[in-house]
């Protein structure tokens, strides 16, 4: 059998550039622009477009001048999403999912943008708008129509850091000086700071928590060069929004740790994939960027260590949560569609480019400039003793101080819900959709890894929003945002989704329920990756958390009929046709 | 792969097997003799894909796919324990659901490596709802045709059909499950007749076809027709108290969507339906054509699916007089070839049907609409969505056998065994 030969793969990874630039001249991606860019890369036209389809944010058809994204996720849903919906098209004359007549305007929905603590909100051209009624969409649209730019007039995205530890406790939101982590570089070897690392026992925060010092050991060791540190800011997990306030007030802590990274494991080239609904925030990492080059806190002989060089560069993600995936971010990374890899190699063994790679998260990459500027000794004395150090939590829903919360590892539930002011808390999603749901009987557990381990998402909702409801939206997301390469996931998914709109219509039996729980267990021991294997663990927790609300949906009438057979309805569109 | 002389020793279900170490483990499993269901993976691919996820076993006590897996040194491996029996079997009853198969009218049938999987699992019927998706027949390649009802996704023509210029003729394109293959004209035209023959084996199904090429071999002489891969092949109902004494009972028939081929394959059993009507006595059925029940039945046969308000009815009532109520058959089972018009809206089917067909007579362009005439369902329902059914024998038609060996079962525990040969979807 023939075996592909080794694509133009440096020149292939500006496909995502390319695109944008497409995307944004047009307004969307035209057939001349794909003959064009398949020839160049020497690709054919079909791999092109199967890359470009699998991005939520580029468009084959027209999608206006102006484009309008709004988000769905439970949390914009609870505040208002359904209005503000409403409101768009009746100002637009657009209907979701098109353009207007003239062409002017595009909407569409889309998954969490990021701004869970200021819902609805929407991304209008890319730039933010948050806190939406009806009466600010009013005003935006005729502003918009009036010629103004959305640039101009955007909501500007200020960080509300609701609490934090006091102050030798602090780790992420204390005073911030650039240059400290780097410049202590030049005290240590590389072998010395990933020791460092490993002694503060810090692991990944991007909620999978593998230990970052064994990773970028792993990564060291790797005889292959050259190698990549790349961090994952693809942040999309429906109610995550910690690493925006990151990049937001601190940008230049997480090109440190990148940096230290860097130094630890013999790289020269860091890599910020950063999801395209932060596109606002990329002017700003930009400036950082530059003027860490000018600092001499990036480039050659970084910190003044000779023979350390070291620069980074963004690469703009689009529309795609499997993208946080880390092998299918390196995919992405690579301009392919962002399907997870098997799992036969690391990505410190074969990453980006199948060259060793280091792929964290933006907060494990601040935690470990952090570890390097204070010492382990100061990070180990936070949290608990498994899991040390700190936590940012984004939490949003019913609660009256929605925001950024730094807490220590070890914290109680309870507590969480007193500082944010939620005062009726009935369940709550800890993680996002794919961590797990939590009911106010255990308001005493806590946020630690060997209890509830967080990945940053911390969403609350009380007595009056309906569980159904919220995992509803979270099968719709899953189904949405499946890459659809196994069986599993793509499929399983959007069955799943059609048994809950079942239940949720009082149509079901018990039965029904054992058969969602058997799915979603199929689906968790099956799937190939995190997305498929915990798109059904709300559900299936929520199953045994609040049997009394599930009872109130089952019908006991059997009497070996299908209720949800409606004769009436079957033979409806018989009787108009003949009508 | 550089083979070593040195054997490893690795464990499958319990019983110790000598092979080459980073061997793939589907293969090394399948050289002695223990079959791993696999549909993505294919042998002369050297980086399996791991996409179908139909060969998820325990490995080391992981369930994941074996097809991934090389084999070394003390891997213990776990294949055929019940549980994960039944996640493969759900991996292709989803496959099932989420294409539109309708095996008796496929190029494929018979030679089909999901229908095969299908086969060897013992799947009667998918546990899920079929999803009825309309997907596309692409009629537009020069030399194939794409029947994206029949893809399971699988990937092997995206890393497999090359042209000569090392540029791929298939890619996935959208995503979830809106996921479908996209075939490139272009690149398809520059195939040689070889390359695209090979494109349509390499599929593990009827999904990609070469024009004028068929897959036309008689029953039985078809690749997956009549022998197992599995050397205890044994399927079906577990025995039970197989010596209960023969009680008469009563058996009802009914035909409702369907095409009478199920009722014409249960006379199939030739001479010994003599000796059944010894014990079993007919009550309404076509077949000594009672119109009405008389009494409670202990067993109800149900052929077809239900297209009209008519057939909802009929099919109601025989939950109410049987005890038992089993699905005969792929269109009482899913809705079979009848719901190939559950993609298409009913409009389009009636004016199709009854005014625009070629076959209308002219001057007659009515839709029948009577109130002494049923009335014509939004699509064709399988009956277990409408009412509870108890078991299921599947076939297009069923096998003769297959049909009253399950049904002496069922009344009087008899033990059985399906032979592989009588389990069919066509
Ligand atoms: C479906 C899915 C989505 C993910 N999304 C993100 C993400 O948005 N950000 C992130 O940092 N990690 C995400 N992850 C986790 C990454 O795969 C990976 O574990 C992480 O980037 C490693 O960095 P860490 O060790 O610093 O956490 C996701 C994982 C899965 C399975
Ligand atoms: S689990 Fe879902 S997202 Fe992950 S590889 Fe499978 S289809 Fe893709
Ligand atoms: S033979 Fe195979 S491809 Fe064809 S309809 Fe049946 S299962 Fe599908
Ligand atoms: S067309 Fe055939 S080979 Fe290609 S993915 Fe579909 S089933 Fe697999
Ligand atoms: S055969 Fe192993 S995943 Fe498909």
């Amino acid at each position: 059998m023939k075996k592909k030969k080794q694509d133009k793969s440096q020149d292939r990874s500006k496909i995502l550039d390319c695109l944008w630039d497409f995307q944004n001249q047009y307004g969307y991606i035209r057939d001349e622009d794909v003959a064009a860019c398949s020839k160049d890369l020497d690709i054919s036209q079909v791999e092109l477009e199967g890359v470009i389809s699998f991005y939520h944010f580029f468009h084959r058809q027209p999608a206006g001048q102006i484009t309008i994204y709004l988000n769905n996720s439970i949390v914009s849903e609870c505040k208002g999403f359904q209005r503000v919906k409403e409101a768009f098209e009746r100002e637009t004359g657009a209907s979701f999912g098109g353009i207007d007549p003239s062409g002017q305007f595009g909407l569409y929905e889309t998954a969490c943008i990021g701004l869970s603590d200021q819902e609805p909100a929407a991304l209008i051209n890319f730039y933010p708008f948050t806190n939406l009624n009806t009466l600010k969409v009013r005003s935006i649209i005729a502003r918009l129509k009036k010629g103004e730019s959305p640039a101009s007039f955007c909501d500007k995205i200020e960080e509300k850091i609701r609490w934090k530890p006091p102050k030798d406790k602090t780790i992420f939101f204390r005073d911030y000086y650039p240059g400290i982590a780097v410049s202590k570089l030049k005290d240590y070897s590389p072998e010395k700071i990933i020791e460092e690392i490993k002694k503060s026992k810090l692991s990944g925060m991007g909620g999978a928590f593998f230990p970052t010092g064994l990773k970028w050991e792993f990564c060291k060791n790797q005889p292959a060069s050259p190698k990549y540190i790349v961090c994952n800011a693809d942040e999309g997990e429906p109610g995550t929004f910690k690493d925006r306030a990151l990049m937001n007030e601190i940008p230049g802590l997480m090109l440190e740790g990148m940096t230290v990274a860097g130094y630890a494991v013999g790289a020269n080239q860091g890599i910020i994939y950063l999801r395209a609904e932060y596109i606002w925030l990329k002017e700003k990492l930009e400036q950082t960027l530059s003027h860490f080059r000018k600092m001499n806190l990036l480039g050659e002989n970084v910190g003044g260590i000779k023979g350390f060089d070291f620069d980074i560069r963004i690469q703009l993600g689009a529309g795609a949560y499997v993208c946080g995936e880390e092998t299918a971010l390196l995919n992405s990374l690579e301009g392919k569609r962002g399907e997870p890899r098997t799992k036969q190699f690391f990505p410190t063994e074969k990453g980006f480019l199948h060259l060793p790679t280091v792929v964290n998260n933006v907060e494990t990459f601040c935690a470990a400039a952090r570890i390097i500027e204070l010492g382990s000794e100061f990070y180990l004395n936070t949290g608990t003793a498994n899991s040390p150090g700190t936590k940012l939590l984004s939490v949003s829903g019913d609660c009256h101080l929605p925001g950024i919360y730094e807490i220590e590892w070890g914290t109680q539930i309870s507590d969480i819900l007193e500082k944010c002011q939620a005062t009726d808390p009935y369940f709550i999603q800890v993680s996002g959709p794919s961590g797990q749901c939590i009911s106010n009987k255990e308001l005493n557990r806590t946020i630690a890894k060997d209890d509830l381990p967080c990945g940053g998402s911390f969403m609350i909702f009380n007595e009056n929003r309906d569980v159904l409801n919220i995992l509803i939206n979270f099968s719709e997301f899953f189904k949405h945002e499946s890459c659809g390469v196994c069986t599993p996931c793509r499929a399983g998914n959007f069955i799943i989704q059609r048994k809950l709109n079942k239940i949720s219509a009082g149509l079901a039996y018990s039965s029904d329920f054992e058969e969602v729980k058997e799915w979603g267990n199929i689906m968790k021991v099956t799937s190939r990756c995190g997305l498929g294997k915990a798109a059904t663990n709300s559900l299936l927790m929520a199953l045994d958390k609040f049997p009394e609300y599930f009872q109130s949906k089952v019908d006991h009438h059997k009497e070996g009929l299908n209720k949800a057979f409606h004769l009436e309805q079957a033979v409806q569109e018989y009787e108009k046709f003949n009508n | 792969m550089a083979k070593q002389n040195k054997q490893i020793t690795i464990t499958i279900d319990g019983k110790k097997i000598k092979t080459s170490p980073g061997e793939n483990l589907v293969k090394a499993a399948k050289t002695n003799g223990i079959f791993i269901p696999s549909l993505c993976y294919f042998e002369s691919n050297e980086s399996p894909l791991g996409t179908c996820r139909v060969c998820t076993c325990n490995i080391d006590g992981k369930p994941s796919p074996a097809c991934m897996e090389k084999t070394r040194e003390g891997m213990e491996v776990e294949v055929n324990v019940d549980e994960l029996k039944n996640y493969r079997k759900a991996i292709v009853e989803m496959m099932f659901s989420e294409g539109n198969h309708f095996c008796p009218g496929c190029e494929k049938s018979g030679n089909c490596d999901l229908q095969h999987m299908g086969y060897e699992m013992g799947v009667s019927r998918s546990r899920f709802p079929h999803i009825f998706k309309d997907r596309l027949i692409d009629f537009n390649p020069k030399r194939m045709i794409i029947e994206h009802n029949r893809c399971v996704k699988c990937r092997r023509c995206v890393e497999e059909v090359l042209t000569d210029d090392n540029l791929q003729v298939f890619s996935f394109c959208n995503r979830g499950n809106e996921t479908v293959v996209g075939i490139d004209y272009e690149q398809e035209a520059k195939l040689s007749e070889e390359q695209a023959l090979n494109a349509m084996h390499i599929c593990p199904t009827g999904a990609i076809l070469v024009r004028g090429q068929s897959f036309a071999k008689p029953f039985g002489d078809r690749r997956f027709d009549m022998k197992s891969v599995q050397k205890d092949y044994q399927k079906q109902l577990p025995p039970e108290n197989p010596d209960k004494p023969r009680e008469p009972k009563t058996i009802a028939t009914i035909s409702l969507a369907g095409c009478f081929g199920c009722h014409m394959s249960m006379l199939d059993i030739d001479l010994e339906l003599l000796d059944l009507v010894e014990f079993v006595e007919f009550n309404k059925s076509p077949l000594n054509d009672i119109k009405e029940f008389t009494k409670r039945c202990d067993i109800g046969l149900i052929e077809g699916g239900c297209c009209n308000s008519e057939n909802v009815e009929v099919l109601k009532e025989f939950r109410k007089k049987c005890d038992i109520l089993v699905a005969v058959g792929e269109c009482s089972i899913w809705g079979g070839l009848p719901a190939m018009r559950n993609t298409i809206p009913l409009r389009e089917c009636l004016e199709e049907a009854y005014l625009n067909g070629i076959t209308t007579e002219p001057g007659e362009y009515i839709v029948p609409y009577d109130t002494d005439l049923p009335k014509i369902l939004d699509k064709v329902y399988s009956c277990n969505e409408i009412v509870e059914i108890d078991h299921y024998i599947p076939g297009c038609p069923p096998d003769a056998h297959h049909i009253w060996k399950a049904v002496m079962n069922l009344l009087w525990g008899e033990q059985y065994s399906v032979l592989y040969s009588e389990f069919k979807y066509d």
